[in-house]
């Protein structure tokens, strides 16, 4: 699409509104039955993440172990959803966790910052599909699209999209850099207008990140776009959930925004790591009546 | 964009909320109340009384004593008393004391107050506790500063007390209601007889407590419980000075005629059909969330109720789908529930109401839509209404429902939807969905209504003035304004 024919799906968005929407979202009351079946589901849409410098293959392989077994002491526990690593670590990713029906998730496109040429983007992203990546998390090019140049940010999503082949494509739009509701929702349009299967908030690296009037202004977006064209869209808040009440006030923003069709891994997903053991503790504390020390769950 | 297929979102039961009643357990209610006069509890003459029920379950309260002529009389005499004596000499920056005691008290006791207010009014919990019991502890909070600064309030003139204000108040904010009445009253160094209305008499009664607890001088606020008889005695009184009303433009015409002729000041604060626009340009989604708290807060039973939706056409359908999917997701049941967003009907006559008008809205030819949402057996309920292609010609667009009914119209232009907008014999508010300001005050100027929302809609503040124009009303309650209902100027 060309510049004009982007700026033309601007939509405004009213901050004091979206944010008197959130805090009527975190009224909801969620006890009992009701919060074991969340405490699930949102350990069951997690990417256990792990973009570090310092990364190796054992790190990867144990990270992976507690993804299909997040805390055996429990049963009836479901996996996450994925794991999200770096490139060169993918391999690894996909030989530890086969069989297991957990994903693996892959960065490119110069993560974190996007700050490279398209050709070495393309290159990373293949070289993530190649080593058996079932998604791909890339980043927009920020800069660009604060200068208005919309449509590289457009091609560029397009194209990667491509070289993505049958991996599911998650753009991040790091909205901590975007500073307005009304840029996250414009950015958030155009990567589902290139193609993307997600769309995400942040990269983990940015503060703030994904907090819930960003998330509600995707979902939003993200319903606009399944009511214009009838395809669905995911959504992945990345970056500052990391307690059990937190993730479950996003559940609730997803099941009464979208509806019970996107409450599943396949459409949304949350990317932190943290919040793994929060869940588990929230889980255990309602399985056995009681809080159980830290030293109880494995750091990863 | 692409011209859609049929898309339709699932807000089904994937993942259900369980039931998170707020307990009752730890609020008192005693099996009979009396009424408040001279600082104590007293029964009526004659020792009538009437129920009050929980709207939402059918069981019985409490009783309460039903004042007379004799009754009111009383009151109104120990007001007087209490006025010459005590309130009236007393210094400004003592009563503000008062005052500020009585707020403090009620925050402490807003957990009490919040249950008994859904208990026997059948608003959800979630309101009562985040927005009637908080405004009603900040109006007195706000008031009592004032108590002694009015030399501020009005430069360059004296203000004196009016004297005795008798006040009558609704149904649908009980508490809140009986805070916008009494707190300028006494701040303004008046005494006060007040009314509470007959089918939610519970709290305005836990406040005579509050207020008794509170130390404040006998007589100084009297409390009478009572139906339409009780509050006519108290327009009627010739000793009352000033009379302020909460309710219906019915009522309020026969008291207007009833003070015709005497030295009584008013204030009367009637209904509404309150247009909502929404322009092509407004934040569509929050918009949606505009409506939705302009319609269904608490059931519909607001006078300022955004109760007349105007979507420009060219983004009608895209709204209206919009709002059909955010009511799939309201929960619609026990106000107790903290999750519940719509409660119970106030009562059996409201209900019946309402239902006359669902009747006449599909009779005069409009599209009804209800979203598919269970209802308890017992107890009164409506479910969420709009009425789809109104005309503004049918008696649903032009008439006060005072329910959880929305009626929808489309418009072209600015001008038409201004025309339509005012042609109402009410005006007591309106809002306005843009996200262009110009617009906005293009919009405030020619609006004729006491309050213009923007971008937002039932917003109240003690700070804000309330009040309408034509057939809602004359005066203004809250703010600075507030006060002048309250005072003589010299």
């Amino acid at each position: 699409m060309t510049n004009n024919q982007l700026i033309a799906l601007k939509r405004p968005i009213d901050q004091v509104g979206v944010e008197e929407r959130v805090a009527r979202f975190q009224t909801r009351s969620i006890k009992t039955e009701a919060k074991v079946q969340g405490l699930k589901m949102v350990l069951n849409m997690i990417d256990l993440t792990t973009l570090e410098g310092k990364d190796t293959e054992g790190k990867v392989r144990q990270m992976c172990y507690k993804a299909v077994h997040p805390h055996d002491a429990l049963t009836d526990l479901p996996t996450v959803a994925a794991v999200c690593v770096y490139p060169t670590h993918v391999a690894t990713a996909v030989d530890a966790l086969q069989g297991s029906g957990v994903k693996v998730a892959s960065v490119a496109t110069a993560f974190p910052s996007g700050n490279s040429s398209r050709k070495i983007k393309l290159a990373d992203t293949k070289i993530a599909v190649d080593a058996g990546a079932d998604e791909i998390d890339m980043v927009i090019s920020r800069g660009e699209f604060l200068s208005g140049n919309y449509s590289f940010v457009f091609d560029e999503i397009a194209a990667i999209k491509d070289a993505c082949g049958k991996a599911r494509l998650k753009v991040i739009l790091e909205t901590g850099e975007l500073s307005t509701l009304d840029n996250v929702r414009f950015a958030s349009d155009i990567a589902m207008q290139a193609g993307a299967d997600f769309i995400k908030t942040s990269t983990g690296k940015i503060s703030p990140a994904a907090t819930m009037p960003v998330t509600l202004t995707m979902l939003e977006a993200i319903r606009d776009y399944y009511y214009a064209t009838g395809r669905m869209v995911g959504m992945k808040p990345a970056g500052g959930i990391s307690k059990s009440k937190l993730a479950l006030h996003n559940l609730v923003m997803v099941k009464e925004t979208l509806g019970d069709a996107w409450l599943s891994n396949e459409w949304f997903r949350f990317g932190a790591s943290s919040l793994t053991n929060d869940v588990l503790m929230q889980l255990a504390k309602q399985a056995e009546g009681r809080y159980q020390g830290l030293d109880y769950f494995s750091n990863d | 964009m692409a011209k859609n297929k049929e898309t339709k979102l699932d807000f089904g039961s994937k993942w259900d909320y369980s039931a998170a009643p707020e307990s009752a357990g730890h609020a008192e209610i005693k099996k009979e109340y009396g009424l408040y006069i001279n600082g104590k509890f007293v029964k009526a003459e004659g020792g009538k009384t009437f129920a009050s029920t929980n709207p939402s379950t059918e069981e019985h309260i409490a009783d309460f004593a039903e004042a007379s002529d004799k009754d009111v009389d009383k009151a109104v005499k120990a007001a007087r008393k209490a006025y010459n004596e005590v309130w009236g000499p007393m210094s400004p920056k003592e009563r503000g004391k008062y005052i500020f005691r009585i707020a403090r008290l009620m925050q402490e006791r807003a957990r009490e107050f919040a249950v008994l207010e859904s208990l026997d009014g059948g608003k959800p919990i979630r309101e009562s506790r985040d927005v009637d019991v908080p405004t009603a502890a900040n109006h007195f909070f706000y008031y009592a500063g004032w108590a002694d600064k009015l030399e501020y309030a009005f430069p360059g003139k004296t203000a004196t007390p009016v004297g005795v204000a008798g006040q009558i108040i609704p149904w649908n904010f009980p508490l809140l209601m009986a805070a916008w009445k009494i707190a300028p009253a006494l701040a303004c160094g008046n005494t006060v007889v007040l009314k509470p209305a007959e089918t939610t008499p519970l709290t305005a009664m836990k406040l005579a407590e509050l207020i008794h607890d509170s130390g404040l001088p006998p007589g100084v606020v009297n409390i009478v419980t009572g139906a339409g008889a009780t509050g006519a005695a108290i327009v009627n009184h010739p000793d009352v000075d000033k009379v302020a009303f909460t309710g219906s433009t019915g009522v309020g015409k026969i008291i207007q005629k009833a003070i015709a002729g005497t030295k009584k000041k008013a204030t009367l604060e009637l209904g509404g059909k309150a247009a909502n626009i929404i322009f092509d340009d407004a934040p569509l989604d929050q918009a949606v969330e505009g409506i939705i708290n302009g319609i269904f807060f608490n059931q519909g039973h607001v006078c300022c109720a955004g109760s007349r939706l105007f979507v420009q056409e060219n983004v009608k359908d895209l709204v209206i789908k919009k709002l059909k999917d955010r009511m799939s997701t309201l929960i619609v049941g026990d106000p107790m529930d903290k999750n519940t967003d719509v409660g119970a009907i106030n009562s059996k006559e409201q209900l019946n109401t309402i239902n006359k008008y669902l009747k006449i809205g599909v009779e005069e030819g409009a599209e009804i839509y209800q979203p598919n949402c269970s209802l308890p057996k017992k107890g009164n309920w409506c479910k969420p209404t709009l009425f789809l292609e109104a005309s503004q010609s049918h008696r649903i667009v032009q008439e006060e429902i005072f329910g959880p009914v929305l009626t929808v119209q489309s418009f072209r232009t600015i001008d038409e939807v201004i025309d339509k907008a005012n042609n109402t014999p009410f005006g007591l508010s309106a809002g306005v969905w843009t996200d262009k300001g110009s617009k906005i005050f293009n919009m405030t100027t020619k609006l004729r209504a006491g309050i213009v929302w923007a971008n937002t809609f039932n917003k109240f503040d003690p700070t804000s003035p309330f009040g309408g124009y034509k057939e809602s009303g004359y005066g203004r309650e809250g703010g600075l304004q507030g006060l002048s209902a309250y005072v003589k100027l010299k």
